[in-house]
């Protein structure tokens, strides 16, 4: 079936739109009409895509997991290399590209919402590569469980604002980013790091993490010969699972599994898992499934992982799973933190605590694969700034 | 004059007192807050008013009360003012037939504008609640057209970009001089109401001269913020309510 959303007023079936104050929406407008333009131009194009080669390291690996692959004894398992990634996630395809259309727009400054930090290294890295003023709003605890990405950010030049509002994760940097573009919009440009705010951020940034996708669909038609049975991603607000999802929606025979963090267990109010046990509502300008309370206030999200830890989903998601098209599951913090060290000691790969949660979900998955089927697991980030937080969770270095 | 204060803020208690006190000192309309966990055009002012309006314990139920005893001895328009979510979670029908049953006049959603307002648009109108939408200084012509057109009630004109509360009055009413000329022109069917950094009457007169009205809250809370819970702090309050309506007299 031909997959056409999000419709032009920004829609993924009833989920999506522009909440936003009457003050963004000519942002909005004056956005929606450059990004139209830098798909239709050749010129944008090119340095977008030569951009990811030369300088983000374009395409990244598909690496065969043998030693997993035995582990498990059942499908042969791939692992989709965005980990390396120049910044060492994801997240700077968006960046980059993002970033060229806030310098065609004539946007002088750049703000962002970060959470575990990668996003906010990857917009740093960007304004440093074009020279960009350039404004991190993270929360103060996030600051704190990923201090080498702060150092990381103000190194490249970024200034890092302290979110100290309500959790103090990413929901609040991502509100206080709002309002700083509420108070400058004429010369900033917000880089919004996930597939989550009003139109037409959901779309565009998939769009620029499509790529991901992409190429894993040229790479497994050449290793294996066909499409793979599984893809397996995590999810915060979303943005690698659906660039690595979206090339595939329309192939009916690939399974495709949405990890969300469950913290301490979907079935406690510690958790982050909101298509598990969220309900529709509208938060950052779009309507999307949301953890909140009878009263519509927002409850605070928790997951190990300060990249999952949103008590949102991007619009495209929800829709996702109402047609059933992706499946969710949670994950909970132990479940990943067993994960970071099984894929450590069995591939040499230290995954983000984020991406753990992904390959957390093939302990369900794998003895139900049959050997002649295979599984992508999209790899997004690496672990080294999880450092912290993994030697404290297993003591000392698990040995 | 339009005064904005927060659903149970500074308590649960005084709310409606203030309502009947405001009016008494001068106040034409009230724009009552409903509490979000998350107003992202609010600047700090709102934000600390919402957060302890919500650990007060306000809910929508409350909020609907208090309307309901205001209305036994005043006929004061009240607005409700919020952002979109806490309406969807109750039930967007069930909440302005509701709102319409305590005596509520109108609606102000920032984050439903009229690309999204039919959310609430149709069942605004079947229960008679007025909706103002709002215009900014970036709004262009075009656009300050189509909000007056779909406004009923007042037309809601910010004055600056920005969140709520940030700017001095000072600063407003330089730039703001261009825009109003330009809302004169386009929007002609609504009264028309100033809000965005007053924190004065001196403010208001300098801004709102040219328009049908003006709006306080950020510096409205400041004042309750400085005074609660001393001896008196009503009265002081209603003091400052009265100079911004008439100046030091």
């Amino acid at each position: 079936m031909k997959y056409t959303a999000p419709n032009k007023k920004g829609y993924f079936g009833k989920y999506g739109g522009k909440f936003v104050p009457e003050i963004l929406i000519p942002a909005l407008e004056e956005l929606e009409e450059a990004y139209a333009e830098s798909e239709k131009d050749p010129l944008f194009q090119k340095e977008y895509h030569d951009l990811l080669r030369e300088y983000v390291g374009r395409p990244t690996k598909l690496t065969y997991a043998n030693r997993l692959t035995e582990h498990y004894g059942r499908a042969k398992i791939y692992f989709k290399r965005e980990d390396l990634c120049h910044t060492g996630a994801h997240k700077i395809n968006n960046a980059i590209g993002q970033l060229l259309l806030a310098r065609n727009m004539g946007k002088s400054r750049i703000i962002a919402e970060t959470g575990a930090g990668q996003h906010g290294v990857a917009t740093a890295t960007a304004c440093a590569k074009f020279g960009f003023e350039c404004v991190i709003y993270m929360g103060a605890e996030d600051m704190e469980r990923q201090k080498l990405n702060v150092d990381r950010m103000r190194l490249l030049g970024a200034e890092v604002r302290s979110v100290e509002s309500g959790s103090q994760t990413l929901k609040d940097a991502t509100n206080e980013a709002i309002r700083d573009w509420v108070t400058n919009v004429e010369n900033t440009f917000y880089i919004i790091g996930s597939v989550v705010g009003p139109h037409p951020y959901p779309m565009m940034t998939r769009n620029f993490h499509r790529v991901i996708g992409e190429e894993t669909k040229d790479q497994i038609k050449h290793e294996e010969g066909k499409l793979p049975d599984y893809l397996i991603a995590c999810v915060g607000g979303g943005s690698n699972a659906i660039g690595f999802f979206y090339p595939f929606i329309e192939d009916e025979n690939v399974k495709m599994i949405g990890i969300e963090a469950a913290g301490l267990g979907a079935d406690t109010d510690q958790t982050a898992a909101t298509l598990t046990i969220g309900t529709p509502g509208i938060l950052h300008g779009s309507m999307s499934y949301l953890l909140h309370d009878q009263e519509g206030q927002i409850q605070l999200a928790h997951s190990i992982s300060a990249g999952l830890d949103y008590p949102g989903i991007g619009p495209e998601h929800a829709y996702l799973n109402d047609t059933k098209r992706v499946h969710y599951y949670g994950i909970t913090d132990r479940q990943a933190m067993d994960a970071v060290k099984l894929i450590s000691e069995k591939e040499g790969i230290i995954p983000a605590i984020e991406t753990a949660h992904a390959f957390a979900y093939l302990e369900t998955l794998m003895p139900l694969t049959q050997r002649d089927e295979v599984v992508v697991v999209n790899c997004s980030g690496r672990g080294d700034k999880d450092m912290g937080t993994i030697s404290e969770w297993f003591g000392k270095v698990p040995s | 004059m339009s005064l904005f204060i927060t659903a149970g803020y500074p308590d649960l208690d005084s709310t409606v007192d203030l309502i009947l006190g405001f009016e008494k000192n001068g106040a034409d309309i009230i724009e009552l807050g409903m509490p979000f966990s998350d107003p992202l055009a609010d600047g700090p002012t709102i934000q600390y008013a919402s957060n302890v309006a919500i650990s007060n314990g306000i809910t929508m139920k409350k909020i609907f009360d208090m309307v309901k005893e205001v209305r036994k001895s005043s006929e004061i328009p009240i607005i409700l003012m919020g952002y979109i979510n806490p309406v969807f979670r109750y039930g967007v029908e069930k909440f302005c037939s509701d709102a319409e049953e305590s005596g509520v006049d109108g609606l102000i959603i920032p984050d439903a504008p009229l690309e999204e307002s039919s959310i609430i648009s149709d069942a605004a109108a079947k229960h008679g609640l007025e909706m103002i939408y709002l215009v900014a200084p970036n709004s262009t012509d075009v656009r300050m057209r189509s909000v007056d057109e779909k406004s009923s009630g007042f037309v809601y004109c910010v004055s600056v970009t920005g969140v709520t509360g940030a700017r001095s009055g000072d600063e407003v009413a330089r730039s703001v001089q261009k825009f109003i000329e330009r809302v004169k022109t386009n929007v002609t069917r609504n009264p028309k109401l100033v809000g965005f950094g007053i924190k004065s009457h001196e403010d208001a007169s300098l801004i709102a001269r040219d328009l049908d009205g003006f709006i306080v809250g950020s510096a409205l809370i400041d004042t309750v913020r400085k005074s609660y819970p001393n001896k008196g702090w009503k009265e002081s309050v209603f003091q400052f309510v009265k100079e911004l309506k008439y100046g030091n007299i």
